[in-house]
């Protein structure tokens, strides 16, 4: 482990009002409610940064633009800003979303978690590295990383 | 006894030193006291030979409890000690951290302080030192968890504090200055808890010590203004009554700091109406006629400079004048109303040229300080019974500007620029503040007030009424009614009444005018509803509308006017009957009203026309049987002897003399008109409502009406017979006083009248030849004879009654529950099985005797209800069901008696369920798999599943489960698709998850079946269904194996 923090001061935004859904369920028993930008978002909002007691929302990692959704190809893609250029949080950080997102989508959904092209050093290492199968099973094998990935997960008390 | 104290040198011994002496200080005078000289002596010790700082927190705890006590209990003898005292205690207390031992610390300095008042005394000396102690305590800062130990927290060490900080005057010169400091930090905690110790210390310390500050404290309180205060002011519905901006607590803090120092020394509002900002903002304000073209800067300096010089006005009456003195006239200057003259007079502009310059941030400041004053009169009238203030120079100077003002204020009402809104809402809210002052030393006269209510009423009646204007109209007006009501001004009432009251009721009955009914309804209900009087006006004219919209109605066939009636009767119904408690004498005026209706029915004949009206039905039964519910017993009998009366009179009366035959009763399908239809639902709703002690004339035929009725398909009628056998004979100490028919002849009646099946049977008593002794009701139940129609009715209604045995405790219901439970057999005693429609009925029958009814046979409607019924028939009923359910041969026949089955077991108390679950549990769940094969019973399925989910998470439920997990797991499972109700999935998935605390071993087989079943939830098109199903799936899958993360 680097020994320190890699980002010891970022900045915190205020967290975006939780919109509401309007035309909530109540409508109609029958109407589909389709998977949507805000919904992924949601799943993936409250995720621990790894070094900071902060959820990815709070430092802008992830915002709700980042999101794109085709609920009838079943296709996400998440893409995410590291604090900084160097970051090597990023992988972990892609590895948490994507690990959020396999818990929380049905099967059908083909997902697909990239760096913000311009904002990390070694950006297309990262993204191969986040979008290779065999790779992101080979990571999930390793216990520490598992317990890693776990604490991000955690749901946040408030 | 008092060797105690010399083990004080010892440490070893301390502890025990100590709760000894302390033990020693607290005793009773009966047990002997310990002497003055003594407890010097022991003080003397302590201070001698105790370090406290050195000692553990419980015995340094120990130290301060000690002198508290010797504080409180031997001051004379602690006075001498002097400066040595006040210099220990400084030591004691230096560097303390534990908040339990601070609390009393803090108290300690409070009673040192009352010890040594004198400036010259010992403390006087030591101040400086002692105050650097504990000062250094603010602004305290406390982190510590809610579940400490002792409970301390933080706002009892702070106030300690602050009592500490403001127990002596000779603390002034250290803590006014650290206390503005810490007022200017950016914390707002800081902030808050310096102007808390601020107002205390200013009470404490006395003006003269505190003038050489108000300088310092005056910027201060300027900067917490405005920087707390946001630039935003709300023209909302809700704010009219308030300043209209978002005030936090740094901001009302600072307001009652402001007001104190103001009432204390009037000449702190020196330094305030001196004040070059706030002076520059009256010149400001001139420059921006409409609110929303200020820069933010300007509107933030209006909003403040409006919320200080309101407060310092609410302070005292002097400062009401100086401000009103200062400011005011600037001010009517700006809106025009007065203006200067080459050579500096002041003179008032004439009536004719009223300015029509609406500046906004004026009109902000004068209604705000209008609004000061009238709160300062209301105020005083508090504290001293004589009104003196119309002799005050604020009041007169409202009074010469009244006039002009209240036009001012009309005019923006009036106004339709392009921000209309805002002006409007300044308008009204002026002409609410205006309508507000209070006795007869306001300064707004009579006809001004009645000025003020006829350009609000004028409002709200005018046709071309934008909603903002009509809603913050009637919202003015509301306010204005319950205040003339609250302090009791009858002038007022009475201006009040003829203007507005008066005009919205007509408006009311005449109908003819341009608003929308509703609205006029909305606008009367709302204003009468503030005052008794004004109730019995509008019950009045209500009545009189209802009578002219009725007649209206069957004279000319105008729909309208029906619509109107019924939209009349909810207004009452919703509105106030609610409110029958609060006001005197409303219970007559409604039983009146409901008389009257009872006119209006007899003498309306026969409608003019066929007219859709289900919707006016409804209204009146439900006006008509709430009326009779909140009645006394007295008005109720007047009310059914009057509906007796008028359904005798009609040709209802008729139906009973008709002999029950089904060919006549088939006959009468067409018969019945539209208003023997309303009378009937009505004389219904009248009988349902009324009390036991009430008195039904001619109940017996009034008994076979109902019947007839009922076979029709009534609903209405079989709830009044559900009512009668429910009441009858449980009247005042259970004598059958109340009607001329007891419950064995009503039962009598129900039951065992008789039909005449194809050729003439006499009911006269002696030829009971083709039915036997069986009861009549029940065979048509069962399907002897007559179509499948009267059949269905005669279930639902044999239910009803039932509802009503059941509910009294009454035997015979088990009869009932019989001939249902016969209903649901697959092949009866006739051997043949029931056509499925009959058989759903008798299935929903059961619902209908479990479950609560809003419409009759509840506590409003003077239900007789016997405790524990619901659980006596439960235990009954079980154990029929139960059997026949293991013996039931056909699907339909199981599923049915699955239907009833569920329907008792989700309408009685849970209690009942959780200690019955091991029986219960393996039919909830095989009533579950059975139900929820189609769509047709989701309702039923849904309440059943939520009976399931309360055992689960029930100790007693969860041993039962262990036993039944597989079936509940595949059961579950099953529910997690079913497709047609979502809160099904949601509570099958939420069930899973409940699972989980059954013991692990019992579950772990489980888990690929639930994660399989979960997986498909995921993709479910309800969005709470996924979400759920992500929380489910997260908990199972921390239950299995690691080697897979997903």
């Amino acid at each position: 482990m680097v020994s320190g923090l890699i980002n010891e001061n970022p900045i915190i935004y205020p967290k975006k009002e939780r919109r509401l859904r309007s035309d909530s369920s109540n409508t109609d028993e029958f109407t589909p409610e389709p998977i949507d930008q805000l919904e992924i978002f949601d799943h993936i909002r409250d995720i621990k940064d790894p070094e900071h007691p902060n959820s990815l929302e709070d430092l802008r990692v992830v915002t709700e633009d980042s999101v794109e959704v085709d609920d009838e190809n079943s296709y996400v893609r998440v893409t995410f800003t590291p604090t900084v250029e160097h970051c090597s949080m990023a992988t972990i950080i892609g590895l948490c979303v994507r690990v959020k997102l396999l818990r929380s989508l049905p099967a059908r959904y083909k997902i697909d978690i990239r760096v913000a092209p311009g904002s990390h050093a070694t950006e297309d290492a990262v993204n191969k590295q986040l979008n290779d199968k065999e790779r992101v099973a080979a990571a999930l094998e390793n216990p520490n990383l598992v317990e890693m990935v776990d604490e991000c997960l955690l749901p946040s008390d408030e | 006894m008092i060797w105690l104290y010399l083990y004080q040198a010892d440490w070893r011994a301390l502890r025990g030193a100590l709760v000894g002496c302390l033990a020693l200080m607290k005793r009773k005078d009966v047990a002997g006291v310990v002497t003055d000289i003594d407890a010097q002596a022991m003080a003397k010790s302590m201070i001698q030979n105790v370090q406290v700082q050195a000692l553990a927190p419980h015995d340094r705890k120990l130290c301060f409890e000690l002198l508290e006590c010797l504080l409180q209990h031997y001051s004379e003898a602690m006075k001498t000690l002097g400066n040595l005292l006040v210099y220990a205690t400084c030591e004691a207390i230096d560097g303390e951290k534990d908040p339990q031992c601070l609390i009393v610390a803090f108290h300690l300095i409070e009673l040192l302080a009352q010890l040594f008042p004198s400036p010259s005394g010992p403390l006087a000396s030591e101040a400086s030192d002692l105050f650097e102690v504990f000062g250094c305590y603010f602004p305290l800062h406390f982190t510590h968890a809610k579940d400490d130990e002792a409970n301390i927290r933080r706002e009892d060490l702070s106030r300690g504090l602050m009592l500490a900080i403001s127990s002596t005057p000779l603390f002034e010169p250290y803590a006014i200055p650290l206390l503005l400091e810490k007022l200017s930090s950016s914390l707002p905690i800081a902030k808050v808890d310096s102007l808390k110790c601020l107002k205390d210390c200013t009470m404490k310390y006395g003006v003269d010590r505190m003038k050489k500050h108000y300088e310092g404290l005056w910027s201060a309180l300027k900067d917490t203004f405005y920087s707390s205060t946001g630039a935003h002011l709300s023209f909302a519905l809700e704010s009219i009554t308030t300043p209209g901006f978002e005030m936090n607590e740094i901001h009302s803090e600072a307001a009652s700091l402001l007001q104190r120092l103001v009432k204390q020394d009037i000449s702190f509002l020196g330094l305030v109406v001196d004040d070059i900002r706030i002076n520059t903002v009256f010149d400001t304000i001139s420059r921006y006629p409409q609110y929303k073209e200020m820069p933010d800067i300007t509107k933030q300096e209006v909003l403040v400079i409006s919320q200080i010089l309101s407060v310092s006005a609410k302070a005292s009456v002097q400062s009401c004048n100086i401000i009103f003195q200062s400011f005011f006239f600037r001010l009517m200057n700006t809106l025009g109303i007065v203006e200067k003259t080459s050579n500096g007079d002041i003179v008032q502009n004439g009536n004719s040229t009223v300015s029509t310059r609406l500046y906004h941030g004026g009109l902000h400041l004068c209604i705000e300080l209008l609004a000061a004053s009238k709160d300062l009169i209301l105020d005083f009238e508090k504290c001293s019974p004589t009104p003196e203030c119309a002799q005050e120079s604020w009041c007169s100077t409202v009074k010469s500007f009244s006039v002009p003002l209240i036009q001012v204020f009309a005019s923006a009402v009036y106004s339709s620029g392009d921000d209309s809104v805002a002006d409007v809402y300044f308008g009204v809210k002026g002409l609410l503040t205006m309508g507000m002052f209070w006795g007869g030393s306001s300064p707004v006269s009579r006809s001004e007030f009645e000025k003020i209510l006829m350009t609000l009423t004028s409002i709200i009646t005018s046709k071309s009424g934008k909603p903002m204007v009509w809603e913050l109209a009637l919202k003015a007006l509301v306010c204005i009614g319950s205040f003339i009501d609250r302090y009791h001004e009858t002038d007022k009432a009475i201006c009040y009444m003829s203007i507005v009251v008066n005009n919205l009721v007509s408006l009311a009955c005449s109908s003819q005018c341009g608003l929308p009914y509703p609205m006029i309804l909305e606008a009367t209900s709302e204003v009468c509803s503030t005052g008794p009087k004004y109730v019995e006006k509008m019950v009045l004219g209500l009545e009189e509308a209802f009578c002219s919209s009725l007649s209206d109605f069957y004279v000319n066939g105008n729909f309208k006017s029906i619509d109107n009636c019924s939209q009349l009767l909810r207004c009452l119904t919703n509105k106030l009957l609610p409110r029958v408690a609060e006001i005197d004498g409303l219970e007559k005026f409604l039983v009146h009203f409901a008389i009257s209706m009872w006119n209006q029915f007899e003498s309306c004949g026969v409608f003019s026309c066929d007219f859709n009206g289900r919707e006016f039905v409804e209204a009146a039964m439900t006006t008509m049987g709430q009326i009779v519910g909140i009645a006394l017993v007295d008005s109720q009998n007047s009310i059914i002897q009057k509906a007796y009366s008028v359904v005798t009179s009609s040709t209802l009366a008729a139906m009973e003399s008709i002999p029950l035959t089904f060919s006549a009763l088939e006959g009468l399908q067409r018969d019945l008109s539209t208003r023997d239809e309303l009378m009937l639902s009505l004389y219904a709703s009248v009988i349902i409502a009324a009390s036991p002690a009430a008195y039904i004339p001619d109940a017996k035929s009034l008994i076979r009406l109902c019947l007839v009725s009922l076979y029709k398909g009534y609903i209405p009628a079989a709830q009044a017979l559900g009512s009668i056998v429910n009441k009858l004979g449980r009247g005042t100490g259970g004598t059958s006083i109340t009607s001329d028919c007891s419950l064995e002849e009503a039962c009598d009646i129900i039951f065992h009248a008789e039909f005449a099946s194809g050729k003439m049977v006499s009911s006269n008593g002696s030829g009971k030849t083709t039915c036997g002794s069986e009861a009549t009701l029940s065979k048509i139940c069962l399907g002897f004879c007559g179509s499948l129609e009267l059949q269905t009715h005669a279930i639902t209604g044999l239910a009803w009654i039932g509802k009503g045995l059941l509910m009294r405790g009454d035997k015979r219901v088990n009869e009932i529950a019989l001939v249902l439970v016969e209903c649901l057999k697959s092949t009866n005693s006739s051997g043949h099985a029931l056509h499925p429609s009959a058989m759903k009925h008798a299935a929903d029958a059961f619902s209908i005797l479990m479950s609560d009814s809003e419409v009759c046979l509840n506590r409003k409607f003077h239900a007789v209800i016997r405790p524990l019924y619901k659980q006596r028939f439960f235990s009954i009923i079980i154990p029929i069901l139960e059997s026949l359910i293991m013996n039931s041969q056909t699907p339909l026949s199981r599923k049915m008696l699955h239907v009833a089955l569920a329907h008792v077991i989700s309408n009685v108390p849970v209690t009942v369920i959780l200690d019955n679950t091991k029986k219960l549990q393996p039919m909830i769940l095989e009533g579950l798999s059975v139900l929820s094969v189609d769509s047709v019973e989701k309702e039923t399925l849904f309440s059943l599943l939520l009976v399931l989910s309360g055992t689960l998470t029930d100790t007693k439920g969860q041993q039962s489960a262990e036993d039944n997990a597989h079936i509940i797991i595949e059961c579950l499972v099953k529910l997690t698709s079913y497709p047609h109700l979502l809160v099904v999935r949601e509570t099958a998935i939420q069930c899973l998850a409940t699972l989980l605390e059954l013991p692990h071993r019992r579950i772990y087989p489980f888990r690929r079946q639930v994660l399989k079943a979960i997986a498909k939830s995921l993709d479910d098109p309800k969005r709470r269904v996924r979400e759920e199903a992500i929380r489910c799936k997260q908990a199972w899958a921390s239950i299995t194996s690691t080697s897979n993360p997903f």
